[in-house]
Parts: structure tokens; C-alpha cells; sequence
């Protein structure tokens, strides 16, 4: 219907346009620009933000869940003593051979232990018993020797796991397998080097001397009525709510907590705590296009008013273009095509700005900013709504040009 | 088939309480190749013909075809296909778009056009050539004499090889030397075949047609043709509707 040569003529123009009257376009399309930038600056921020603590939250395992003893407040507290309270390892054992939705499950205990090694001795270092579960749960495996099995805990065989630090600590050598030290009076041979992870949660550095022993004979150097957690590894991140309420419900069978009662227990899914990151980020990103609504209404009003000038400057054109055969669906067209042009190029600064901003953000120190980026969606957007401004606010200028009397408009001054 | 056939039109403004006829029955036929003025005084409806006859208006009442055409029932859509086909325009400013070439203006045409897209520099170089400006084409309009911009336009009219080249008071702003320069190039485009109508209220300027319409209060008073001597000159000569008319012709308007 239309030639190229319409549409070549009506982007030249409309660029040129844009070109002869640059201060003026700069002025009239700050709202976009401001709007544009702002936006996309905190959508860059949220987006590093959002991206840094998922990985800190995968790091830690999406499909990790916690189940610590936890009194209830509402209860009297004499209702609950610690007896009742605590986790116990039968209870471990009930999840690990119930439940269906667990890949992996092991109790955690830490004890503290005088420990020596030659002729050095740490008083009262954290040992962590452990289930051989646990390498898999927290994706931690021996660089040098091997990880615990099964017979390690059911023989509580007198065997450890150090790391690195330990090994420094101890000054034991580089390669500490085979080797003897004494935990609390007795002695354990060091089966395996287990692998240091730096700074696993929110900075929350925990690479210090690690010594791990079987879950079963750390029991033995623990009070009767000891502390313990347990972490579980479900078969998948999408069993968050299913596996922590089949494990809910197991838990209240074995300690016999009726229906309607509080449990005396707690049962955490990392997941869980993802999604409500994850529904924080998304509000505060409604709450950003909220904003950026309101600066592209504002953007959108004086590209209204700039449009309206600019058809009242050109009356005379717009006569002679009507005169030489353009109908008033090509002028309507024309001055659209104008009004969406001098959006876009907005919509191109600001998201430049807003690229500036975010490259900003990612320079400042410990602001936990350095992967805020501009996501694909945002740009995509960000030119859909500025295109979709100009559509808008260009319509009533494009409509009232479109509809000129050829004869008035020549004749006007 | 005569290529304009005008038939009993009117038009009818209201402004306020007050009715004005522009146009109180106008007949009126031009055949091809008509070199033709069309004048009046202000008020006698010449410039309102002139948007009827270019397709820029439509008329109250009465009948105007355009190549066995009626254009007088069209809509805003068709009308400007017809202006872009079938009519090019000449204006007493110009009307050139100031920050396009000279090429670039009489190009303009083709962008509304249906084709003819593809061979534009050569179809707009060709009308510039004939127009005497080849040396001028990149030239801005601020860069060209007022007699050049008219060329310019002039070139732009004929681009479309239109069936009437349409100019309203094209000498309106030029000095007489110019005058004389545009009023050879009509001429020459009329030796070539081309219909021109030409609305003006000099007498000098109708005197290089060949048939001059005067209206009057809406009305065709006269329609008479101009003889031409041998040596180019043009002086009045005896017309079918007789010399009386003719010494009116030589009034002022």
C-alpha cells in the first residue's frame, strides 16, 4: 500500500526533525529519558541483588532443608522442658527410613574437644559429628583420602575428616591422611582432607579449623540431653512444601503431638525463604514500573505538547504535502511515526543512562551490587513503553494533523 | 471526452448567520493542452474554483468531471490520490520544503505515490532538466533565487506527468524579469502538451494564455480566447464571443 520510499522519507524526517530542533527535543524527551533511566537503573539493581543472594541461597542448596527444636511461645514453658524438646538421633533415623521425599538426611552435633596433635593442643575446639549423608547435602568432598561410610557409623569407628585450616593449625602435614590425633583423649586416624569453602553465606566467613567425626561417636562425648539439628537434602527444590510437611508429619507421630497442638519443632525449607526474596524483589519491581508509569505519562504529556507545536509550525507543509496526494492516513502516519521516534531516542538515552548508573552501582564497594546488569526483558520493555508512549500521546497531534482542510493549511501563516 | 467538465457547481460557505456563494453555477470546459487563466477580482470566487478544479474541496452542488471522472462525490482518501496523479501545483510562495534539496522537493510527489519510487532520481533530474535548473539540484531553497524556486516547483508539479498543471498566482512574488523567465517555461511545457491552468489577476500574466475566464460574483463572465502573432507576441484578437469583450479585458482587476 505504502511505498519504502514513504516510510525512508518518514524516518529521515522525523530524525531530522529531531535534528533541527535538538534542544528542544532533548528538553521534551527528558521525561522519558529520567523515566527510562531511573527504571531501568533499579531494575539493574534489584536484578544484582536478586541474582547475588540466590546464589548465595543455592550455594547453601535450594533443596536444603533445616529442622531445628524450637519451644512454642503461646505454651507455658514447663508444658515443653528441653527433654521434650530436643531433637533426637531415633528421630533422624524415623526421617531417614520414612521419609519419601528426602534424598539424603543427616543430625549435626558439635561438641568441644580438647584436641592434640604432636606436641600441639587446642583446648576446646568445635568437633562436628556427622552422618557420611552430609557430604552430599553440603556438596563437600575429600581432596585427598575418603569421605565417611556407612561402617564409620555404625562401627563408630574412631576416624575424622579435618580441612585445611586444621591441618595448619595442628601443623600436621600437607597431606594429613593416615595420620593419628587426639579428640578429647582419644585417638582417631584422619581418613580424609576435606575441601575449605570460603565465605558461604552473606560473608559469614566459616573457613576455620573444621574436625568432623561419625555422628555415632560424637554422641558418645556429648551430655545425655546434648543439642542437635538436623539438615535433609530433598530429591528435588520443587518438594520444598510437599517434603517439609511429610516430615512435619512425621515428626508429630514420633513425638506424639496431636492434631491442633504447636509443634515443638521447626521445619525450614531454603526454598521457602527464596521465594519470599524472591516476591520482596518482584514488589519492589512492580512498585519501579509503578514509577516509571507515572514518568512516561509525564514524558508522554509534553511529547503531546511538543507534537502539537510542531503541527502548528507546519501547517504550510502539511497543506502542500496534502496538495501533492498524501492522504490523512499518511500524515496521521507521518507524525506518529515522529512522535514514536522522538520517544525511542529517549527511550536510547535514558536506557544509556541507566546502563551508566548500574555500571556505577557495580563499582562501590560492599554494596553487594557488582553483578547489577540491565536484563534483555528490561530493554525490551523499556523501548516497548516508550514506542507505546509515543503511540499514545502522539495520536491526538498525529489525528489533528491528519485532518487539516489542504486549503486552510496552505493559506495559514 | 474533454479533459475537465465542470457543470452548474456551487459553493456554498456559511459563516455565521451570513451564506456566502463562492461559486453560483459555474459551467465551464477545458479541453487538453488548454493554456488557460482564470481571473477575478478578490471575492469572485477565482480562488475557490482553483480548490475545485485542483481536488482540494468538494462542491455544494453540480457536477465536476475530470477525465470522464467525477471528482465532485469523492472522499478526503481519494482526492489526495487524484491530487497526486492527475493534478501538480503551482503556488504564489513556493511552498518548497526548506530543508530538502531541490531534488529532494520535486521528488516529494513520489512519496505518496503508488509507484514509481523506484525511478525517481532519474524522473526528478529529467523535470528539473526541463525546468533549466541541472545545475541546481542539490542546491537548499535558501540557496536558490526566487525564480529558481519557483522552477523548483514547477519541476515538482510536472513530476507525475500530471493531466493539469494547476498554478495559483505563479508570479505573485517575482520581480518582472522573472516573470517573463517562468511565464517561457510555461509556455514551453505547453508547447510540449501540457494542460495549464493558471489563476492570476495581472493582466500581463494572461496575456501569455490562450484563453482567459474571468469571473464575477461566482459566475463565469467571460471565457474568451487570446490570439497570438506570428513573432510570439500576444495581443487581444477577435474571439468567438466578439471584440466587445475584449476591451473589458484590458481593465484592471
Amino acid at each position: 500500500m505504502l511505498n519504502p520510499l514513504f516510510w525512508y522519507q518518514a524516518i529521515a524526517l522525523a530524525f531530522s526533525q529531531i535534528w533541527a530542533n535538538k534542544s528542544r527535543a532533548f528538553l521534551t524527551a527528558l521525561g522519558i529519558i529520567v523515566g527510562v533511566a531511573s527504571t531501568t537503573a533499579v531494575i539493574a539493581a534489584l536484578t544484582g541483588l536478586k541474582s547475588k543472594v540466590l546464589t548465595q541461597f543455592e550455594s547453601v542448596g535450594a533443596s536444603k532443608v533445616f529442622i531445628f527444636p524450637n519451644r512454642p511461645d503461646d505454651k507455658p514453658r514447663n508444658l515443653y522442658p528441653w527433654e521434650k524438646v530436643r531433637l533426637k538421633t531415633s528421630e533422624a533415623r524415623a526421617l531417614r527410613d520414612e521419609c519419601e521425599s528426602i534424598r539424603a538426611i543427616t543430625p549435626i552435633t558439635e561438641v568441644g574437644l580438647e584436641v592434640e596433635s604432636g606436641d600441639r593442643k587446642i583446648e576446646g575446639l568445635s568437633v562436628t559429628g556427622i552422618w557420611p549423608d552430609w557430604h552430599e547435602i553440603e556438596n563437600r568432598n575429600v581432596t585427598s583420602g575418603r569421605p565417611f561410610t556407612a561402617i564409620d557409623e555404625t562401627n563408630e569407628r574412631q576416624v575424622c575428616l579435618v580441612n585445611d585450616d586444621a591441618v595448619k593449625e595442628l601443623r600436621l602435614p600437607a597431606d594429613p591422611v593416615g595420620q593419628f590425633i587426639t579428640l578429647g583423649g582419644r585417638r582417631f586416624l584422619i581418613v580424609g582432607l576435606i575441601e575449605t569453602v570460603q565465605a558461604r553465606f552473606f560473608g559469614l566467613n566459616t573457613s576455620s579449623a573444621e574436625i568432623f567425626i561419625p555422628f555415632s561417636v560424637a554422641e558418645k562425648f556429648q551430655p545425655r540431653d546434648f543439642f542437635m539439628r538436623i539438615t535433609a537434602l530433598l530429591k528435588s527444590p520443587e518438594l520444598a512444601e510437599e517434603g517439609t510437611a511429610e516430615m512435619r508429619w512425621i515428626l508429630r507421630k514420633q513425638r506424639g503431638i496431636p492434631d491442633g497442638e504447636t509443634e515443638s519443632f521447626q521445619v525450614e525449607a531454603i526454598d521457602r525463604f527464596i521465594q519470599q526474596f524472591k516476591t520482596l524483589a518482584t514488589g519492589i519491581t512492580a512498585i519501579a514500573g509503578g514509577i516509571v508509569g507515572i514518568s512516561l505519562l509525564v514524558g508522554g504529556i509534553g511529547i503531546m505538547n511538543i507534537m502539537l507545536v510542531s503541527v502548528s509550525e507546519r501547517t504550510r507543509e502539511i497543506g502542500l504535502r496534502k496538495a501533492v496526494g498524501a492522504t490523512p492516513n499518511m500524515i496521521l502516519l507521518q507524525f506518529l511515526l515522529e512522535a514514536v521516534t522522538l520517544c525511542l531516542v529517549g527511550g536510547f538515552i535514558g536506557l544509556a543512562c541507566g546502563r551508566l548508573l548500574a555500571f556505577g552501582m557495580t563499582q562501590i564497594p560492599s554494596a553487594q551490587l557488582d553483578e547489577a546488569d540491565i536484563p534483555l526483558w528490561a530493554v525490551v520493555l523499556a523501548f516497548a513503553f516508550s514506542a507505546g508512549t509515543g503511540l499514545i500521546f502522539g495520536m491526538f497531534p498525529a489525528i489533528k494533523a491528519a485532518r487539516l482542510d489542504p486549503i486552510e493549511a496552505l493559506r495559514h501563516e | 471526452m474533454s479533459l475537465i467538465e465542470v457543470r452548474q457547481l456551487e459553493k456554498v460557505y456559511r459563516v455565521g448567520v451570513e451564506i456566502i456563494r463562492a461559486l453560483n453555477g459555474v459551467d465551464l470546459t477545458i479541453e487538453r493542452n488548454d493554456f488557460i487563466a482564470i481571473m477575478g477580482s478578490s471575492g469572485s470566487g477565482k480562488s475557490t474554483l482553483m480548490n475545485m478544479l485542483g481536488c482540494l474541496d468538494r462542491p455544494t452542488s453540480g457536477t465536476y468531471l475530470l477525465n470522464g471522472h467525477d471528482v465532485s462525490r469523492m472522499g478526503a482518501t481519494e482526492l489526495a490520490r487524484v491530487r497526486n496523479e492527475e493534478i501538480g501545483f503551482v503556488f504564489q510562495s513556493f511552498e518548497l520544503l526548506p530543508r530538502q534539496t531541490a531534488l529532494e522537493n520535486v521528488e516529494l510527489p513520489l512519496v505518496y505515490a503508488k509507484g514509481g519510487w523506484r525511478d525517481r532520481r532519474p524522473r526528478a533530474l529529467a523535470a528539473l532538466d526541463r525546468v533549466g535548473l541541472s545545475d541546481r539540484v542539490h542546491h537548499r531553497p535558501n540557496q536558490l533565487s526566487g525564480g529558481q524556486r519557483q522552477r523548483v516547483a514547477i519541476a515538482r508539479a510536472i513530476l507525475n506527468r500530471p493531466s493539469i498543471l494547476l498554478a495559483d498566482e505563479p508570479t505573485g512574488n517575482l520581480d518582472s524579469a522573472t516573470t517573463v523567465e517562468i511565464l517561457a517555461i510555461f509556455r514551453q511545457l505547453h508547447a510540449e502538451g501540457q494542460t495549464i491552468i493558471i489563476v492570476t489577476h495581472e493582466d500581463e500574466v494572461a496575456a501569455h494564455c490562450d484563453r482567459v475566464v474571468r469571473l464575477r460574483d461566482g459566475k463565469v463572465m467571460s471565457d474568451l480566447p487570446i490570439l497570438q502573432d506570428s513573432a510570439g507576441r500576444h495581443r487581444g484578437g477577435a474571439g468567438a464571443k466578439g471584440s466587445h469583450e475584449l476591451g473589458e479585458q484590458k481593465l484592471p482587476c
